[in-house]
């Protein structure tokens, strides 16, 4: 017997009025948190409440993008009002405890930040922060706010309710234009149409077709697809349901790269609680609509990313793409139509059916609708995660939210889009966030990772990495990437050897010309895009390093490692 | 019951690897199996790919030999020699690398007395290279065993190489 939303509705407020008559205290337990030693903190904090033997709620959250500041704990009052701590050490961890539980203190010295109930004197609330301050969350609302490992909290939210609005009264044709109106875009790169990859989809013939998220994200700099599963797993979830309603899939598969083992925890625990909850399975919620998800994990390996090597994965084999035509919405995973959605995209759905795809198409700019999820990283003063409306600059984004460069040193450049995405010098911040503005700039907004890099770095130096990084991951399959990376990563360690020859730009654009033209996918055709970019921004870099035999930024002294290409 | 000959046939390490490899082969999560999700769950288990497990990889799935080799030679994450008792990764992707992932990784380098990957002289921990081990905020970034370390400097990196160290092999 499958269950009534509103059955379901009743429990999570169940759940949820026996919580806010406790005290509770958030942990934020993702790969960010976990890195700056949250486990650590969270088992503090648990063994403090367990031996005082505190009536109170210790729950793990995921990601609120404060990087900058994990570990993040945060405590809340019976009265709803939560007091946030930034840089929590494991020894800070029990005084903070038994001041909010036992002593019922307001707020101890070095709080970051309060939501809800009344201000406090020196401690702003959390939409002040320099880093909240003008986002825009929508993908990201619960994020580090909900327990992940909680379905009812996700219900508690309103969680589902898109689902429910969907199966109860939309055809799956009003799904579909529904995201087609939003003008919803693919925020895995591509930047596609979503409305019209579903119609794809939708118009081919099932029963059995396929709804495939993708989280392979191995770009360095890109960490909000993992956040996403780590922070609301749910909300993704009940985004691939409604594409699986919306273009009569039968079945969807989270794909997630092996090792990166909360993601793939919180994402496994959703599919199981969903089943439990007749949300996945036959006739979900009462309706006649049935459904399956599987998570299913990949090796490591950055062109499986890509959409047709995604599904050889799937299938278990060599990860490298497939001839197109035929496409995957005709023929995809085991030769069914198939539909790849970035997991952002996905998690865009649920608010977009339920507040419907003009009110999204209100947010961002002319042709990039809704918000960008943006990843700071390297050099800046704030690392972290932001959501904003689409049309706000790269420098609103770096600069305003990330704070600008650590140290007081410059900004030399962005590198966004992943290692393909290339360079951005630094007078290119008045550039907006979208995606025709950022093409036509010779950048990629791509999955939203930006890594910045001070003028301690040198350009060449970045490029050389990039090209490596580009040689390391090329699957093999296609020759004019496989030997195509491999040349032009001879010829950049020349360069940062100081043992250039004549001509070697000229031959780097030969090899990175044949590359864009003779490869199957992204990775061959937009390998040669970080020296191209490079060379249009910091010519003179280049120049140094090739005439003068010097490196401006002093970086380049011919001792630097490349990790040789492992493929053992 | 099986015979005494056949039961000490079971416990040589080659049979008990086997019957090991049979066991992880036959309870993955599914429903999805396929070559590469039994190769990621022999790794996950055993830590390596032995030329064994290939062979019984290929039969479970009915696929080649070929192919598996295929398959588990194309993903980095695979090895085919045992790990050593501890592994460090550590990240040479762009965002670790523009705020010092290479003193970091030269740092590890010389703490194990290694040029490259691989293991230590001694075998008691085992140097990987990664591209990104997903939390990029904290860069730079590099793991010891199953956790994360943040932020990471050469000085925390001698720390966490010290304490395997002193540790030893358990």
């Amino acid at each position: 017997m499958t269950a009534s939303y509103a059955v379901l509705q009743e429990r999570a407020q169940g759940r949820q009025w026996a919580l806010a008559e406790k005290r509770r205290v958030r942990v934020g337990t993702a790969l960010c948190g976990m890195a700056a030693g949250a486990g650590a903190v969270l088992d503090a904090v648990r063994r403090e409440v367990g031996s005082l033997g505190l009536e109170a709620t210790v729950s793990e959250v995921g990601c609120l993008g404060l990087c900058y500041a994990e570990p993040l704990v945060d405590f809340q009052s019976p009265g709803g009002q939560r007091v946030f701590y930034g840089n929590v050490a494991k020894e800070q961890a029990p005084r903070l405890v038994r001041a909010h539980l036992v002593e019922g203190q307001p707020a101890m010295e070095g709080a970051l930040a309060t939501l809800g109930g009344e201000a406090l004197p020196g401690v702003p609330a959390l939409g002040q922060l320099p880093m909240m301050k003008g986002q825009l969350r929508i993908a990201l609302g619960n994020a580090g706010h909900i327990d992940p490992g909680s379905l009812e909290e996700y219900v508690a939210v309103g969680g589902y309710g898109a689902l429910d609005k969907a199966l109860s009264g939309m055809a799956p044709q009003q799904v579909l234009e529904e995201v087609a109106r939003s003008g919803l875009r693919g925020r895995g790169g591509a930047a596609f149409p979503t409305g019209v990859k579903w119609r794809f989809l939708a118009s081919s013939p099932g029963p059995v077709k396929y709804i495939l998220a993708n989280c392979e994200e191995g770009d360095p700099g890109a960490f909000n697809d993992k956040a996403v599963l780590e922070s609301d797993p749910h909300a993704l979830l009940e985004g691939i349901v409604l594409a699986g309603y919306a273009t009569g899939a039968s079945k969807g598969f989270v794909f997630v790269r092996h090792g990166h083992e909360g993601p793939i925890h919180r994402m496994r625990e959703a599919v199981q609680q969903a089943y439990a909850a007749g949300l996945l399975g036959a006739n979900i919620l009462g309706a006649a609509f049935s459904f399956d998800c599987e998570v299913v994990l990949v090796g490591e390996s950055y062109v499986s990313g890509e959409e047709t090597a995604l599904m050889e994965a799937i299938e278990g084999k060599r990860a490298t793409p497939r001839y197109r035509p035929p496409f995957p919405a005709a023929v995809g995973l085991w030769g069914k139509p198939s539909n790849i959605n970035n997991i952002k995209t996905l998690t865009y759905v649920p608010p977009i059916v339920a507040r419907g795809g003009s009110w999204f198409a209100s947010i961002g700019t002319e042709r990039s609708k809704g918000t960008a999820i943006l990843c700071l990283s390297g050099a800046v003063q704030r690392p972290g995660m932001v959501e904003v409306p689409m049309g706000r600059t790269l420098r609103e984004a770096v600069e305003g939210l990330g704070g600008g460069v650590a140290g007081g040193r410059k900004l030399k450049l962005l590198q966004t889009g992943g290692p393909l995405g290339g360079l951005l010098s630094a007078d290119k911040l008045d550039i907006p966030l979208d995606f025709d503005a950022m093409a036509r700039a010779g950048a990629i907004l791509g999955s939203g990772g930006i890594i910045v890099a001070d003028d301690t770095a040198c350009a060449v130096d970045l490029t050389r990495l990039l090209v490596a990084f580009c040689q390391f991951e090329s699957c093999g399959k296609c020759f004019p990437c496989r030997l195509g990376t491999t040349h032009l990563l001879e010829i950049m360690e020349r360069i940062c050897r100081f043992q250039a020859r004549p001509g070697d730009l000229e031959l780097m654009h030969t090899v990175g010309t044949q590359m864009a033209a003779g490869s199957l996918c992204g990775h061959g055709q937009l390998g040669f895009n970080p020296v191209q970019s490079a060379l249009k921004s910091f010519g003179a870099e280049f120049t140094a390093h090739i005439e003068r035999r010097t490196c401006p930024a002093g970086v380049c002294d011919g001792k630097y490692l490349t990790p040789e290409r492992s493929r053992r | 019951m099986p015979s005494p000959t056949r039961q000490a046939a079971l416990t040589t390490p080659s049979e008990a690897l086997r019957a090991t490899i049979r066991r992880v082969l036959a309870s993955q999560r599914g429903p999805t199996v396929t070559v590469l999700s039994s190769l990621l769950a022999v790794q996950d288990t055993l830590g390596y790919i032995s030329p064994q497990a290939v062979a019984e990889v290929a039969e479970f799935t009915h696929a080649s030999v070929n192919d598996v080799w295929g398959v588990a030679s194309f993903y980095t994450n695979f090895r085919f020699a045992p790990p050593a008792q501890h592994t460090v990764e550590v990240c040479w992707g762009p965002s670790c690398h523009v705020v010092g992932a290479l003193s970091l990784l030269k740092a590890v380098l010389e703490g194990l007395g290694r040029t490259g990957e691989g293991e230590t002289s001694d075998g008691a921990i085992t140097l990987k290279y990664n591209t990104c081990l997903g939390a990029c905020a904290q860069a730079p970034v590099m793991k010891v065993d199953q956790q994360l370390v943040g932020r990471a400097t050469p000085a925390l990196a001698s720390q966490w190489l010290r304490g395997l160290r002193r540790e030893g092999p358990g």
